[in-house]
């Protein structure tokens, strides 16, 4: 049945599903987001301890969503896989980073003897939440503004800039997008909190967080959202594979897939009405709209960047290296095989849920911290 | 497409994959196998409702927690590495290499990260079915892992179920169960798990040794150490057998590593294994004499190992290197001469095909042809580069093998003296017991040694030398981030050590 579809379908496919796994990875990003308000949400230790236990049920999952981003772009965009990481080299390293350091400080902030010291995993944590996010903002925001790499005849990547990738942190649209995410993380990490802890002052403390962190957003959603529909796009001939610039091609692309600018306005809607109902009614449920939320957005900037004959991968010294769905994609054969393997997703989100919600089936107090067993605590 | 090379780049970045690999692998087999350990436990536990196992399983399973952070967080550097430091083997094989890693994230990843959450912090929030479920699912999980990331290696070391692209210059996957089901994903799949399994029966071990000689938490050493033993024990021998069928494979499949693990030059009829022995380090290819200083040999075991018969040739360096008609051996000259062929046609097709000439791609693509299978040899600069390094193969298979015939012994020792009820006094016995982890971490490392060093120079086999897979940085760069991840990955081990050692200390919780 999948084996009869076209490449073209398949590239579509594999460009939705990665896309979906991207928006799922930013939606989980209020871990990251939590671990950035650890300092100023919490006023005591026992405070802090809850948090991060609240935090540290998910952080798992959210790293194990980002490592799956880089396994199905691997398996589907080769290509991708090869000229970013291979050339951006510098941007990813560090992102990287920022997640080792994230693993182990769960566990070992509070284990006796742990050689760096409680204060060092926090501040661990942090970095993770801004550095981390920062970077990965500014590396999807080269999906706009473009890189700086060539290719060969055989598709090597050589990278034209020193910085090897973080020459895009310093660019307003990519940083922009960098300082959304960080914000947006804090947002969703505010709103997870208030839904998952029972303890009347945290929650009203996230709430209100979760209104100032949106605050702090907006600019930076205004300076993305601005330019996005005023600048000049990689726009690709489908009849020759030539890439060249367009005027307004991300505008055209959201007036040309309506869907697209349905998912948009949805998205926003949703993000900031769950932040309105946690700051003005009171409410502990806003996560379960500005989660959603956020994943219409990220499908949305992902498929302005992916179709309607666009380069998501653009290179701007070389518009012909560009990379499109199309010439960076893997064989027909392997897309339909991991087509089959994705037939497996649905059943990974319905244990995954399953087992959320028994875990989560009691908000999570102080006691609850207090009275489980040193090991069975962050 | 062999550009300016910057060889210390590559050796830069082999060394790079190297360090990180082998300090993952320093916390993967614990996972692998205490994982199960711990599912053993709470079996007990839940099947007798004896209070002392759930407090066994919670003792182990905190210093199971410390370990798997860090194997998480070493693990997520591999996967992009492949990446950013080999960036020319991604594209070119990312077809067939990308599949495994991206099934991995979807079968196993997850199903470890989910129940991992459950196997912690479930003990008062699920039923205590649903929470010895979710250790067993742990369990399952982490050697799901093992299973996708191994298919991935073995593929490398032995390519199956593709065929290259002229046009992409790139090779395409073409059946994906023989790529999942090649002799050789199977054979590393049971060898690295099973190796996994007694490597954790050993930590069980020795921890518990530990308490027995220092007179500390007593009944729980004893019964953590039987159910290890047995584990341990069943592992042994089936690590051993699988590490036979390894062995059998290498020979089928990568004959040069098995001539660089026996320090074999000349190859034989009714050839003898070198069951210990001293390697002299001058031999080259090439070179006729006694590779050894001293030696000692089981006569015809190599040629059964290697064929399964005592009298089946056993090819050596020579051999490989140099050619020998008689026995229908060819060698890497000869493929050597045909791989240059290979390169030449397919930079000719590839520029004729630009220029729209087709007559002269079509001639090109059929000289190509020919000489296909050979691509890989036509970009080693000598035919002596064939050869991988001898004497780190020859020393690490030695004490893999040495060690392997050793701890089953342990194993059982540690039985029968449990089940007369006289392992205490046997301090000796619970002073090798200790010491017995770092022969497992020993053993373990000089595994994935005999794999991949012997594989050289090679990061898939025969097809894709080491120097054309990397990316285009300089060497400064690889450089640097090996020394920012020796710095921080040593820290973070330094940390480790220093936790479990106190988890040690302070014991399971009171009753
Ligand atoms: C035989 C087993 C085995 C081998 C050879 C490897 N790993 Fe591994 N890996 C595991 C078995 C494992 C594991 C036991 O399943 C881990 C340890 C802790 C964990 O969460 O899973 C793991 C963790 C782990 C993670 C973190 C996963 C997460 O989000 O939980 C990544 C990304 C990788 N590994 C990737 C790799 C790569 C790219 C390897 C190849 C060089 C590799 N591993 C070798
Ligand atoms: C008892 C005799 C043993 C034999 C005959 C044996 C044989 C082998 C061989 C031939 C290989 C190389 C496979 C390849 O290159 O593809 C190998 C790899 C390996 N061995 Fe062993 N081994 C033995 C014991 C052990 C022990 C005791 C351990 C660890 C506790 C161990 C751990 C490993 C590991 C981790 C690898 C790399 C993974 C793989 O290639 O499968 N082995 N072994
Ligand atoms: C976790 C255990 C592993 C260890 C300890 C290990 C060890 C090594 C070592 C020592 C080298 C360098 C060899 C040399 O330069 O002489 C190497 C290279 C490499 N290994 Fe492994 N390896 C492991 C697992 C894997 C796996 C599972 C894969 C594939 C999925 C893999 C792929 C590679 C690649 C791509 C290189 C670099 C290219 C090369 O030198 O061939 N390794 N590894």
């Amino acid at each position: 049945m999948i084996g009869s579809l076209e490449l073209t379908q398949l590239q579509q496919i594999w460009w939705i599903i990665a896309s979906l796994v991207g928006a799922l990875f930013i939606f989980m990003t209020f871990v990251q987001g939590g671990q950035t308000l650890l300092f100023t949400l919490t006023s005591s230790e026992d405070e802090k301890s809850l948090v991060i236990n609240s935090l540290g049920r998910k952080w798992e999952l959210t790293f194990t969503t980002l490592v799956l981003f880089g396994g199905a772009l691997f398996a589907a965009f080769p290509l991708f896989y090869a000229t970013s990481f291979g050339g951006a080299y510098w941007v990813w390293v560090l992102i990287l980073f920022t997640f080792i350091i994230q693993a182990v400080s769960y566990e070992y902030r509070k284990k006796p003897n742990n050689f760096l010291g409680a204060r060092t995993y926090e501040i661990f944590l942090f970095i993770n939440g801004s550095v981390g996010l920062l970077l990965i903002g500014a590396a999807v925001g080269t999906f706009f503004t473009g890189s700086n790499f060539l290719l060969n005849d055989y598709n090597f990547v050589k990278w034209q800039h020193p910085l090897r990738g973080l020459e895009a942190a310093f660019n307003l649209f990519n940083i922009s997008l960098g300082l959304f995410l960080v914000f947006h993380a804090r947002v969703l990490g505010a709103l997870y909190l208030a839904n998952n802890l029972n303890h009347v002052d945290l929650v009203s403390r996230s709430q209100r967080a979760a209104f100032n962190n949106l605050l702090c957003a907006l600019p930076f959603l205004l300076i993305v959202l601005g330019s996005l529909v005023t600048m000049d796009g990689y726009a690709v001939d489908p009849a020759t594979g030539a890439v060249f610039m367009e005027p307004g091609k991300y505008l055209g692309n959201l007036l040309a897939l309506p869907l697209n600018l349905i998912l948009l306005l949805a998205g926003l809607v949703l993000v900031v009405g769950g932040v309105f109902l946690a700051r003005f009614k009171g409410s502990t449920r806003g996560i379960w709209l500005s989660g959603p939320g956020t994943v219409l957005v990220v499908l949305a900037l992902l498929f302005l960047a992916g179709f309607n004959d666009t380069a998501f991968y653009p290179s701007k010294v070389d518009l012909q290296s560009s990379l499109t769905i199309h010439n960076a994609s893997s064989t027909h054969y392997t897309l339909t095989v991991m087509t089959y393997i994705a037939l497996a997703v649905p059943f990974v989100l319905a244990y995954i849920s399953h087992v959320w919600r028994s875990m989560d089936a009691g908000k999570m107090s102080l006691e609850d911290v207090k009275q489980e067993g040193h090991n069975e605590i962050y | 497409m062999i550009e300016s090379f910057d060889l210390s780049m590559v050796n830069w970045a082999r060394a790079q994959f190297a360090l990180t690999a082998m300090y993952h692998w320093i916390f993967v087999p614990l996972t692998l196998g205490l994982s199960f350990l711990l599912a053993f436990f709470e079996t007990l536990y839940v099947r007798t409702g004896n209070e002392e196992w759930k407090r066994i399983t919670k003792f182990w399973m905190a210093l199971f927690g410390v370990n798997f952070a860090i194997g998480v967080a070493t693990g997520i550097i591999l996967e992009f590495e492949f990446g950013t430091n080999w960036s020319n083997y991604s594209w070119m094989v990312g077809d067939i290499f990308g599949a495994p890693l991206a099934a991995e994230g979807i079968f196993a990843f997850f199903i470890e990260a989910t129940f991992f959450a459950v196997m912690f912090f479930g003990w008062n929030r699920v039923s205590k079915r649903f929470h010895l479920v979710s250790t067993w699912m742990v369990a399952i999980g982490s050697n799901l892992s093992a299973l996708w990331i191994l298919v991935a290696n073995g593929w490398m070391q032995f390519p199956v179920g593709m065929a290259f692209n002229p046009d992409s210059a790139r090779f395409e996957m073409q059946s994906f169960f023989e790529v999942l089901l090649s002799p050789v994903a199977i054979s590393k799949f049971t060898h690295a798990t099973s190796s996994g399994f007694q490597l954790a029966s050993l930590f069980v071990v020795a921890v518990s040794s530990w308490f027995l000689l220092r007179k500390r938490h007593q009944e729980m050493a004893k019964k953590s150490i039987v159910v290890a033993s047995v584990f341990g024990l069943m592992a042994s021998i089936f690590v051993a057998f699988t590490g036979d069928e390894a062995a059998y494979t290498v020979a089928q499949k990568q004959p040069m590593k098995l001539a660089a693990i026996e320090g074999l030059y000349q190859g034989d009829t009714n050839c003898a294994l070198c069951a210990v022995g001293i390697l002299n380090t001058d031999q080259k290819p090439g070179d006729t004499g006694d590779p050894y200083l001293f030696a000692i040999k089981l006569p015809g075991a190599l040629s059964f190992l290697a064929t399964r018969t005592f009298d089946g040739f056993v090819p050596g360096i020579n051999d490989l290197v140099y050619g020998n008609a008689e026995q229908g051996v060819i060698g890497v000259t000869e493929k050597l001469a045909s791989g240059r062929i290979a390169v030449e046609q397919l930079a000719l097709y590839k520029g004729a095909r630009k220029q729209g000439n087709a007559l002269v791609a079509e001639t090109a693509l059929a000289e190509f042809k020919r000489h296909e299978g050979n691509l890989g040899y036509g970009y080693l600069q000598t035919p002596e580069e064939a050869v991988p390094p001898v004497a780190l193969s020859f020393y690490s298979f030695r004490l893999m093998v040495g060690l392997g015939t050793f701890f089953p012994i342990l194993f059982i020792l540690m039985l029968v003296f449990t089940l007369r009820d006289t392992l205490e006094n046997k301090r000796w016995l619970l002073g090798i017991g200790v010491i017995s982890i770092f022969l497992g971490y020993i053993a373990s490392e000089a595994g994935w040694i005999v794999a991949e060093v012997g594989r050289q120079p090679w990061a898939i086999q025969g097809l894709l030398p080491v120097g054309v897979a990397r990316s285009n940085l300089t060497s400064a760069t690889v450089a640097g981030t090996f020394f920012m991840f020796l710095f921080l990955f040593t820290v973070l081990l330094v940390a480790e050590i220093r936790i479990m050692l106190k988890q040690i200390a302070i014991g399971p919780e009171e009753k």
